[in-house]
């Protein structure tokens, strides 16, 4: 523009320096402890430079686990959360394409109805109804079992209003000429309106994958049993109150392997996550 | 908006609808109508009677000064995370949407933690905030602070809006950079045409043209300082010590974990509720109507 932006770009790079440095600190610190000597940590004198137990330290976290607080080995609970968020992240999609479907190319009774009974479940997270949630959940004998895990996460307000924008700028005119080629209501959605939701599904997808995986409450609730638990349940089972008995790079081993699915996806996907993030929140 | 031209079934439309209106039935109203149900019931020790008393659960929890206090408490949290990360953010998104080189890795560098669930991130901060072992707490001893949050209230607060805010700062850098996009250079140029120095041209010109995307990220700060922070507490200080860092969510989870009074458990449940409708309520009508000048 106009005036000298030498200082200014300077300043940019610098001020942006910092951020990815506040940003990634915790994060680098946490490599570096599962590196390291558990002795030497509990000491607090954990360098500041990774260390040579990294093979040592991984391989016990996933196929060993901790030996004092959960027996489990993460590797166990790094399965449980990816079932966990691929049944939420697809069952979301399946369930909410086709209400969505419904609502917007059938006429019938209620048809507003049902779409506000959807729409209004955006105001009742799993917070505001923790017990009677639960206890629903133990009367279907669903404690302790995967579909305990995903089901009662499955429902999508957020995704039905999605696909249900995006059917609506569907022209008429590409139902009628498949109507013409004499396709009922299951060849119209199978063969024209999956293909054109592809991409709406994937970054929906990316989302709804991030979301799974970084369920806390729910699983907390309905898993007692180790073998269940999701990651992000797990590793806070490994925290010991007093110190002396916290595998600390066994717990940060599995904070980075907790992390590494999720944050894979939004670098790997970056264009696809930008804009689910952006049409699901908008 | 209706479609002209629809498919006609008497029950298609409703066996496409179902699985969903089951879920959401069985799994959202029904508790929800419980919670509701059970906030107006008195109910004994053993389960065994339960008397109809109308409001006295909510006069009862409205009375305690601990709930007061949990109400105060969880809006001092919220204002302090929303600020805390909404201004940092502001700031990396003004120079991450200069047209600087290598920028699209820093915006890569500063976006992934939005992946980071937030037990971990209350599990990273503990960690190097813990009294006797972490890096930082090295650091703050040195420089004299007796930093102890296990026993100070005030520390641990601290301790849990730092993570929280932290996880949340590369979900507001990414809608602030997405809405300082959407503002038209132009509006820049002719501002510095007209002379405006660039803090100037920020203040008058871009910030405002910001205003929706600021309303947007506050409503939903709050409810990511309400509701989502529930993660970082459990993983960081379970509320304590002396329940400083227990916010409304995490209450109705400890007080129904001890299996106390289902009345008052409830009561605070339907609030919450009471509260999510308000701040959706909100976001739906600056989403509609797109605060511009």
């Amino acid at each position: 523009m106009v005036e000298n932006e030498g200082i200014q770009r300077y300043v940019a790079h610098v001020i942006l320096w910092v951020g990815i440095a506040v940003v990634a600190f915790p994060v680098y610190l946490a490599f570096v402890a599962s590196t390291q000597d558990n002795a030497l940590i509990a000491n607090g004198q954990m360098s500041l430079l990774p260390g040579g137990h990294f093979l040592e330290t991984y391989y016990r976290t996933i196929f060993v686990g901790t030996s004092g607080t959960t027996r489990e080995p993460v590797g166990m609970m790094l399965f449980n959360s990816f079932i966990m968020a691929m049944s939420i992240a697809l069952g979301k999609i399946a369930i909410s394409i086709i209400s969505a479907y419904a609502i917007v190319f059938f006429r019938f009774p209620f048809r507003m109805t049902v779409f506000w009974i959807i729409f209004i479940t955006l105001m009742l997270p799993v917070e505001v109804r923790i017990y009677p949630t639960y206890k629903i959940a133990a009367d279907l004998n669903l404690l302790d079992s995967y579909s305990g895990l995903a089901l009662p996460l499955i429902a999508s307000a957020t995704a039905t209003l999605l696909f249900r924008q995006f059917f609506m700028t569907v022209p008429d005119e590409l139902l009628e000429a498949s109507r013409i080629d004499g396709a009922g209501p299951f060849r119209f959605f199978k063969d024209t309106l999956l293909p054109l939701s592809r991409t709406n599904m994937a970054a929906l997808f990316v989302i709804l994958f991030i979301y799974g995986w970084n369920q806390y409450l729910w699983p907390l609730l309905i898993t007692t049993r180790d073998d269940m638990q999701t990651i992000q349940v797990g590793i806070r089972k490994m925290i010991v109150t007093s110190d002396a008995l916290t595998e600390w790079p066994i717990v940060m081993a599995t904070a980075i392997l907790a992390m590494l699915p999720p944050v894979a996806v939004v670098i790997l996907m970056q264009k696809l996550f930008v804009r689910g993030l952006v049409e699901t929140e908008k | 908006m209706q479609k002209q031209s629809v498919f006609t079934s008497r029950w298609l439309p409703f066996a496409l609808i179902a699985p969903q209106l089951v879920i959401v039935l069985v799994f959202f109203y029904w508790p929800a109508g419980q919670a509701v149900r059970q906030s107006f019931l008195l109910q004994d020790a053993f389960g065994l009677s339960t008397t109809f008393i109308w409001f006295e659960n909510y006069r009862d929890l409205l009375s305690e000064p601990e709930y007061f206090a949990t109400i105060v408490r969880t809006f001092v949290f919220a204002f302090a995370i929303a600020m805390s990360s909404l201004s940092l953010a502001l700031l990396f998104a003004v120079m991450a949407d200069k047209p600087l080189r290598g920028v699209a890795l820093y915006r890569t560098l500063l976006i992934w933690p939005y992946a980071v669930a937030p037990p971990v991130a209350g599990v990273l901060w503990v960690f190097m905030l813990n009294p006797s072992l972490g890096v930082l707490a090295r650091g703050l001893r040195e420089m004299g602070v007796d930093w102890n949050p296990l026993l100070d209230g005030n520390q641990a607060a601290l301790l849990v809006i730092l993570a929280s805010a932290w996880k949340q700062i590369s979900y507001n850098f990414l809608f602030f950079l997405a809405g300082l996009q959407s503002i038209p250079k132009s509006v820049h140029e002719a501002a510095a045409i007209d002379g405006a120095r660039p803090m100037r041209r920020f203040w008058t010109v871009t910030f405002p043209l910001l205003t929706p995307t600021i309303f947007f990220l506050i409503v939903v700060n709050i409810v990511y300082a309400f509701f989502d922070t529930f993660g970082v507490i459990d993983t960081m200080t379970r509320g304590g010590p002396a329940k400083a860092t227990e916010t409304l969510v995490y209450k109705v989870y400890v007080d129904g974990l001890l299996g106390g009074n289902l009345g008052s458990s409830a009561a605070q449940s339907v609030i919450l509720m009471g509260l999510v409708i308000v701040l959706t309520a909100i976001q739906f009508r600056f989403v509609e109507r797109k605060v511009t000048y």
